[in-house]
């Protein structure tokens, strides 16, 4: 550190910028190449599940919210957009530009995580945590019977009792309502547990990655505000930018498998 | 540690890596890979001491078909335990994190790995996750073997499966680092003239392990964590109560978990290479064909893992193509084996020790290989499966492969690491009493397997004892050996004699440039590489007229 070089961004090891900007870019791929694996397994248990359940699976995707899903969707492209918008102006040598968009980026990233609140605790309001309290309840919330508890003669009765004056405000999916026009369920509702427990494991991950980028971008903004960047060195920015725009992409896989299809 | 001052006794030593700053917040605040290898060398060491600690236990219960030192509780924690340290925090971070962080740098000419900073966090999330492992053993110890099985692990265990799962999980990050700054250091950091055909051999095995490391340990870390939700917060994943499937976890997890025994060895590969070529003062031969033998083997090896799943319910079409692809990855593995011999082959082979655990590596490592294919034919499977055949094939593969293979690098870099001699008579000794307790403490696992005797039980039929206590014989002579490695090589430390800078004399810039031990920075000026690696040819005459002569009576004196 204390040898003579060139630039003041150089670290010791390596001989030019460019060797250096090379490695981190490098290092930046191979660890969003293990994260793809990370999320692979998810994937894997994911497709796998819904081959085997894929009722049950249809049923629990008309239980998510469309709206709120598809409102984040457009967030998080959006902040890909402030995002590359921030790398932009590090290649500019724009501080300020780099400190707005970044602030931008985690303005996004908040309202995102906002809205990812909101649904959890739907979720949890609705029962449909998985765990001991977990109900699937296919009539009106407040035509309550007996819990059900997961029992599928006992469900399939009370479904079959419910069904004339179903409204089912909550839980309008087309799947269902096609179920219960015939009058019985069929698919297991334990299955349902699978598919929220993979909602909660993969969009939680998804939300994880997210918390740790909007970390991150506290640091950029530390090393943006005292004036650490400039146009022959912004990598920090330009990684970061690689990171959000994955955990951008991941999602825009996890919204249609959960939501829409 | 004690590292810090070994050299500082002398009089006006070189300014070197260990003693140009002795304090502790240099040593726990290091960047410079040189002295995080010794951090991690330190910590395997203990990590290596408590996973013997268990299979000793292990080893006394056995002596007897009946249950008299340990209950059945403590018997599964005990293998449990051994299984988990000696995999997770012993043999995954040995090779990269202690031999690959100190010697890949100086093979490759560079000041440093590409990121310091991960390394050094690599370090310390390791040791996080090992205390974990720790804490949970304190707290009662965790029983469901180190393979986590569902839905065993995630219902219904009464043990610490979630401090466990947490410290493989966190461990897991510091390989992934380690991998993730090997990577872009071999592709960025090579010295001027170094191209990719001439690198050593150890450092394509570290590039192939790297890149196994990278695709297969964040599938470990998933799973593990939907082990921990589902065992902690309750989501249903693999539980078969609500429709889940345990046989999804054995995929997901041996997806990881085989290659991971690749993780294991490849860098013992890497070194044999290094040995053999060095003591047979021969370039190796079939120098590509080694080096893509690693490249395919990291490959291949990610899809075999279904042998270990041909009575788990997996479908007999997909067992024929894993049972067909494990026996396609002997191929390469076969063409080192090959290729050593024909290294050996007219060599001028000199015994030193380094070269004596290579030997030892050779055969036991073929056995442990050709056990192998027993166990991935689909039929034979169906009768060794879970018996102490696996436990004997294991063991000669990660024992006799890759700790003799990680030995002999130890005693071969021992005098650039700390810049002493070891003493090579009781080294010799160690090593021989290493190779005979290990066979006999295995070599009998796989007639008790063959016989039928179950793995993981405490108790078993009469017949079995004679085998099961020459087996324990074997381990406490084996036992013996690695307690001698802990006397003599902490001792060379302080009287050893200094290390020349190339004692052997070998090729490579770690030998040919830096000095031992090196200077902070490695290398004053970065080398240039003029020649391809292993050019022993020319390099005969001046060993045995000069060095060996200088450098062998001396240290006969210190035994």
């Amino acid at each position: 550190m204390s040898d003579a070089h060139s630039s003041p961004y150089l670290h010791h090891h390596f001989d030019t910028l460019e060797q250096q900007r090379q490695a981190s870019s490098l290092g930046m791929w191979v660890f969003i190449a293990q994260e793809i694996m990370f999320f692979g397994g998810l994937f894997l248990a994911y497709t796998y599940y819904r081959a085997l359940y894929p009722e049950a699976f249809a049923v629990g995707s008309s239980l998510l919210s469309l709206g709120w899903g598809g409102f984040n969707t457009v967030v998080l492209i959006c902040s890909s957009l402030t995002v590359a918008l921030s790398v932009h102006a590090a290649q500019v040598g724009n501080k300020n530009g780099i400190m707005r968009y970044i602030v931008a980026t985690m303005f996004l990233g908040v309202i995102f995580l906002g809205v990812k609140y909101i649904e959890y605790h739907a979720k949890f309001d609705h029962n449909l945590v998985p765990g001991r309290n977990f109900q699937f309840e296919p009539h009106d919330a407040h035509a309550h019977t007996a819990p059900v508890e997961f029992e599928l003669p006992a469900l399939v009765a009370s479904a079959q009792a419910q069904v004339p004056q179903m409204a089912m405000p909550a839980m309008d999916g087309e799947a269902l309502h096609a179920e219960e026009e015939h009058g019985e369920l069929s698919f297991d509702p334990r299955h349902l547990q699978i598919f929220f427990s993979l909602y909660f494991a993969m969009t939680g991950m998804h939300a994880l990655h997210m918390i740790i980028g909007i970390g991150l971008m506290f640091w950029l903004l530390r090393l943006a505000g005292t004036n650490r960047f400039a146009p022959e060195y912004y990598t920090p920015v330009e990684l970061f930018g690689l990171y959000w725009h994955f955990v951008d992409i991941i999602w825009i896989f996890l919204f249609p498998l959960l939501y829409l299809i | 540690m004690s590292d810090s001052d070994a050299s500082s006794p002398s009089a006006a030593p070189a300014r070197n890596y260990l003693n140009f700053a002795t304090t502790a917040k240099s040593w726990l605040l290091t960047l410079d890979h040189k002295r995080i290898g010794l951090l991690y060398l330190i910590s395997i060491a203990f990590f290596f001491l408590v996973g013997g600690f268990g299979a000793s236990l292990v080893r006394l219960e056995l002596l007897t078909p009946d249950g008299n030192l340990l209950s059945a509780e403590s018997y599964n924690k005990m293998f449990t335990m051994h299984g988990v340290i000696m995999i997770f925090f012993f043999l995954i971070p040995a090779g990269p994190g202690v031999l690959g962080n100190f010697v890949l740098p100086l093979m490759i000419g560079a000041k440093d790995v590409a990121f310091p900073r991960l390394n050094l966090a690599s370090w310390y999330v390791y040791m996080t996750g090992a205390s974990f492992g720790v804490a949970a053993l304190i707290l009662g110890g965790v029983d469901t073997g180190w393979t986590f099985y569902t839905p065993y692990s995630s219902t219904y265990a009464n043990s610490q499966v979630i401090l466990t799962g947490l410290g493989a999980f966190i461990a897991g990050f510091a390989s992934i680092l380690t991998g993730l700054n090997f990577i872009v250091t071999i592709h960025k950091l090579r010295a001027p003239g170094l191209s990719w055909f001439r690198m050593p051999l150890f450092v394509w095995a570290m590039y192939a392990t790297s890149i196994v490391v990278m695709l297969g340990t964040p599938v470990i870390a998933i799973t593990l964590v939907l082990i921990l939700l589902e065992r902690g917060l309750g989501l249903a994943i693999f539980d078969p109560a609500l429709g889940g499937d345990p046989v999804l976890f054995q995929h997901l997890f041996w997806f990881y978990s085989h290659p991971a025994v690749y993780i294991m060895i490849l860098p013992g590969f890497g070194i044999i290479s290094e040995l053999i070529s060095c003591f047979s003062r021969k370039r190796i031969f079939g120098y590509g064909f080694v080096a893509f033998s690693s490249m395919a083997i990291a490959l291949i090896g990610f899809f075999v893992w279904g042998h270990h799943m041909f009575v788990s319910s997996q479908s007999v079409y997909a067992g024929l193509i894993f049972s067909f692809l494990s026996f396609l990855i002997a191929v390469p593995t076969a063409v080192k084996i090959f290729n050593w011999t024909a290294t050996l082959y007219k060599g001028a082979i000199v015994f030193r020790t380094p070269m004596i655990y290579a030997l030892g590596f050779l055969g036991l490592f073929l056995i442990g290989g050709l056990t192998g294919l027993f166990l991935s034919s689909m039929g034979l499977d169906v009768h060794l499966h879970d018996t102490y055949f696996v436990v004997a094939h294991f063991h000669y593969v990660m024992v006799g492969g890759m700790v003799m293979a990680f030995l002999g690098g130890l005693h071969f870099w021992w005098p650039k690491m700390t810049g002493r001699m070891y003493f090579q008579g009781w080294a010799i000794v160690t090593a021989i009493v290493i190779f005979v307790g290990f066979n006999l403490t295995f070599f009998p696992q796989f007639l008790l397997g063959y016989l039928g005797m179950p793995r993981r039980y405490h108790v078993y039929p009469s017949e079995f004892q004679i085998l099961h206590v020459l087996s324990s014989a074997g381990a406490s002579i084996l036992g013996g050996g690695f307690l001698m490695l802990y006397i003599y090589l902490p001792l060379s430390l302080f009287i050893g004699r200094k290390a020349p800078r190339n004692p052997w004399p070998a090729t490579g810039l770690e030998w040919e440039v830096a000095e031992s031990p090196p200077s902070p920075h490695n290398f004053e000026t970065t080398p240039v590489v003029t020649e391809e690696a292993y050019n022993y040819a020319h390099k005969d005459h001046a060993f045995f007229e000069q060095d060996i002569v200088d450098i062998l009576p001396e240290e006969d004196e210190n035994v």
